[in-house]
């Protein structure tokens, strides 16, 4: 078969010097048909966007980047989105806006032979996030590890049993809070950044979901929001801030920080609160006297990877 | 034919211009039977895929296979292999304009027109693969928050839209002095031919940097992901070529045709060996080295802990390709009563591409994870429907543009 060029289907058109007005004019209106109709398909074919465009208001979508939120843009920021929670979840909650306190720069430290394993704090960390209920969802994975090698490879995130077993030992990973996070640096959009005390926050209003930062991370710390977070009303933690534990819109990446609305109100992470066999160390490492200070200063200490340049603030040691 | 030429010179651009446009798509939409159930096919596939899409949008990506260890899947797979497959146009750019092929230089025009459905089916592809499309204004410069030039994915955003403009100026000044019946000049279209050609190797380079600059993920990480993903879009660009330049031939009539196949053909001779030479220098470093950075190569080809999903992808692939490039070495591929084995070995050569830079590269980055999870991926019938709808509205637009160009093809200007 051949196709065919414009009017070339009619011999007679191509002898005047005119187009057949009536021909054209009828193909104009098959052809307009013919779109109007392909149009119409496409609409249909998309109704599903219109009741996703229910779920998001106009003035979320407008919503500029929060380093560039004015003051009183901020305060109806927040109220907008304690308005959602009671909505969407029917929990009553306050989100605040911690801000890092000067002078201050967090870090963390696990002792390793003291963790045993047994997961409270993957547990504390879901709840404390208002993680998805479904998914289990929490920034913490523990890797049981055979003794005698410190290659990841050799471990496993899915050990069950009872807890430590003699020939294992537990390594507990989470955000690292890098000093130079490649996180950061792959954003396309600048929705994720460091803050004057260390602490990597995502910008949960503004992150378009193209998980480049997931595919960079080193350490599995970042989560993304496949599906709308379940979580019961009574379950809600209502004490939440804007750039750490409120419940995540969908399609968003999140991550560990620190519990930053816990420790820049100078409270100690949930992780570490509910780890039974006290082998978590968190503290100001610019604070002289602190007890992280000391453990750094006194301790063998390792990082995670430490060959990808990604300089933790999180460290590891052995008594 | 005689109409889209027999506009007056004496008009201004600003009448004359939406003219073309008109007379363009007027021309584009005229055909046989044949042309117009093939674009309803791909209106009705692309349609699917549409709405497959707009239920991701509507009820999250959980529709999807991906996961938090494999955060990247089908999507961005056909991403990667898309890049390659609009810079491969510029194949038939660089014997035209460089080596002043004349058989080239009267159809180069399919290149240009590739690269331009191409870059668009990229767009598309990232597009499906946001969380929040609705917030893509956010990656725009000025009004959004443009992380550059730190962020790779900045950078591609400016190389791939800037490669599509300038193959949209090409070829649209190109065909506009064809409906004017004016002689191109030179002025307005060649530097930005020679642009196009650096800038095409650009593209391509800049994708591999997405992914080879992240050091946490030790299978991407290689000097040669960029020198490998051009070797590759050099073999799937032609091959694609040659089989739309034979059903052109055949559809509609066109002449002049087979040097320039022969050319392509030439020169996937060479880079598909290139290319499997690349690939074999890739294995012996990650095999004979040993330790941890071999686990994703083992995974892929292997298996990993009774994993192996990915490998059969992988092996069909090699299969392909090696094929593919036993009949290209063979002399007697580019006589014409081959003509059949020839494309055959094209849609080889094209499909190897596609699963190695694709489900062959992406997702084994992500196989085991960071953390040495071994979570395994395999796109979602969802994936696929907008997978195959971004592919069906791709081949719409290279339709279109084909039927747009063919006066120029069939009456080759001097130019
Ligand atoms: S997923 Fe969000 S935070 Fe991560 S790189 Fe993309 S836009 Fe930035």
């Amino acid at each position: 078969m051949t196709t065919t060029e414009s009017g070339s289907s009619d011999p007679d058109q191509r002898n005047r010097s005119l187009p057949v007005i009536e021909n054209f004019s009828r193909r104009a209106a098959v052809k307009g048909a013919f779109a109007t109709l392909g149009a119409g398909a496409f609409v249909a074919a998309v109704s599903p966007l219109r009741q996703a465009s229910k779920n998001s208001s106009a003035a979320e979508f407008l919503q500029t980047h929060y380093t560039e939120l004015s003051p009183e843009q901020k305060e109806g920021v927040l109220a907008r989105l304690e308005a959602e929670a009671k909505e969407e979840y029917d929990a009553d909650v306050t989100i605040a806006d911690d801000r890092p306190i000067p002078g201050t720069k967090f870090v963390y430290a696990i002792n390793l032979s003291v963790c045993n394993g047994n997961g409270k704090c993957v547990e504390a960390c879901h709840k404390e996030n208002n993680h998805d209920r479904d998914t289990n969802q929490s920034y913490i994975r523990v890797l049981e590890m055979p003794k005698g090698t410190l290659d990841m490879e050799q471990g496993t995130t899915s050990y069950s049993g009872v807890v430590p077993k003699g020939d294992k030992f537990y390594l507990p990973v989470q955000c690292q809070q890098c000093d130079e996070p490649p996180c950061v640096d792959v954003c396309p959009v600048k929705a994720t950044w460091k803050e004057e005390d260390g602490i990597v926050v995502v910008d949960y209003n503004w992150c378009i979901g193209c998980r480049y930062c997931e595919a960079a991370c080193p350490y599995h710390a970042r989560r993304f929001n496949w599906k709308k977070p379940e979580v019961p009303a009574d379950e809600v933690n209502p004490d939440q801030s804007y750039l750490s534990n409120r419940i995540r819109p969908t399609g968003v990446v999140e991550k560990c920080t620190y519990c930053l609305h816990r420790t820049r109100r100078g409270r100690l992470p949930a992780c570490l609160e509910a780890c039974p066999t006290g082998a978590r160390v968190f503290g100001n490492i610019l604070d002289p006297s602190s007890n992280i200070r000391w453990i750094l200063e006194n301790k063998r200490v390792y990082i995670l990877k430490e060959e990808l340049g990604t300089k933790p603030a999180f460290f590891y040691y052995f008594d | 034919m005689s109409s889209i030429t027999a506009a007056t010179e004496n008009r201004s651009h600003v009448s004359s211009y939406p003219k073309f446009i008109g007379r363009s798509l007027w021309l584009a939409t005229e055909g046989s039977f044949a042309f117009y159930a093939w674009m309803t096919m791909l209106t009705a596939v692309f349609l699917v895929g549409a709405n497959a899409w707009a239920n991701q949008v509507a009820g999250g990506m959980i529709g999807t296979n991906m996961t938090d260890q494999v955060s990247w899947g089908l999507y961005i797979a056909n991403f990667t292999f898309m890049v390659g497959l609009a810079a491969g146009g510029v194949m038939m750019v660089i014997p035209a304009y460089l080596y002043h092929d004349r058989k080239m230089h009267d159809v180069v025009i399919i290149g240009e027109l590739l690269a331009i459905a191409a870059i668009v089916m990229c767009l598309m592809f990232v597009v499906a693969d946001l969380g929040r499309p609705d917030r893509f204004w956010h990656l725009f410069p000025i009004i959004g928050k443009f992380n550059f030039p730190i962020s790779m994915l900045t950078w591609d955003v400016i190389v791939l839209n800037g490669y599509l403009l300038l193959n949209l100026h090409i070829c649209g000044y190109l065909l506009y002095m064809r409906f004017l019946g004016r002689e191109p000049n030179p002025a307005w279209y060649i530097p930005f031919v020679m642009v196009s050609i650096v800038w095409a190797i650009s593209i391509h380079t800049v994708t591999a940097f997405l992914y080879c600059g992240l050091g946490g993920r030790p299978f991407w990480n290689t000097a040669l992901l960029a020198p490998r993903f051009l070797a590759s879009a050099f073999v799937s660009g032609p091959a694609f070529i040659i089989v739309a330049m034979v059903l052109i031939k055949k559809l509609a009539g066109v002449g002049g045709l087979d040097q320039p196949i022969a050319t392509l053909t030439k020169i996937i001779r060479v880079t598909i060996l290139v290319n499997l030479l690349m690939v074999a220098s890739e294995l012996f470093t990650e095999f004979y080295t040993g330790g941890s950075h071999v686990s994703a190569a083992k995974y892929l080809f292997f298996g990993l802990h009774g994993k192996t999903a990915l490998v059969p992808w992988t092996w069909t692939a090699i299969g392909l390709n090696v094929t593919a490039a036993l009949l290209f070495l063979w002399p007697g591929l580019l006589q014409f009563r081959r003509r059949p084995l020839l494309i055959a070995a094209c849609c080889m050569a094209f499909v190897g591409a596609w699963i190695e830079k694709g489900m062959g590269l992406i997702i084994p980055g992500f196989v085991p994870s960071t953390l040495h999870e071994i979570v395994e991926y395999i796109p979602s019938q969802l994936e696929w429907k907008v997978t195959v709808g971004i592919w069906a509205f791709g081949l719409m637009i290279f339709t279109i543009a084909i039927k747009t160009a063919l006066p120029t093809l069939k009456q080759p200007a001097d130019r």
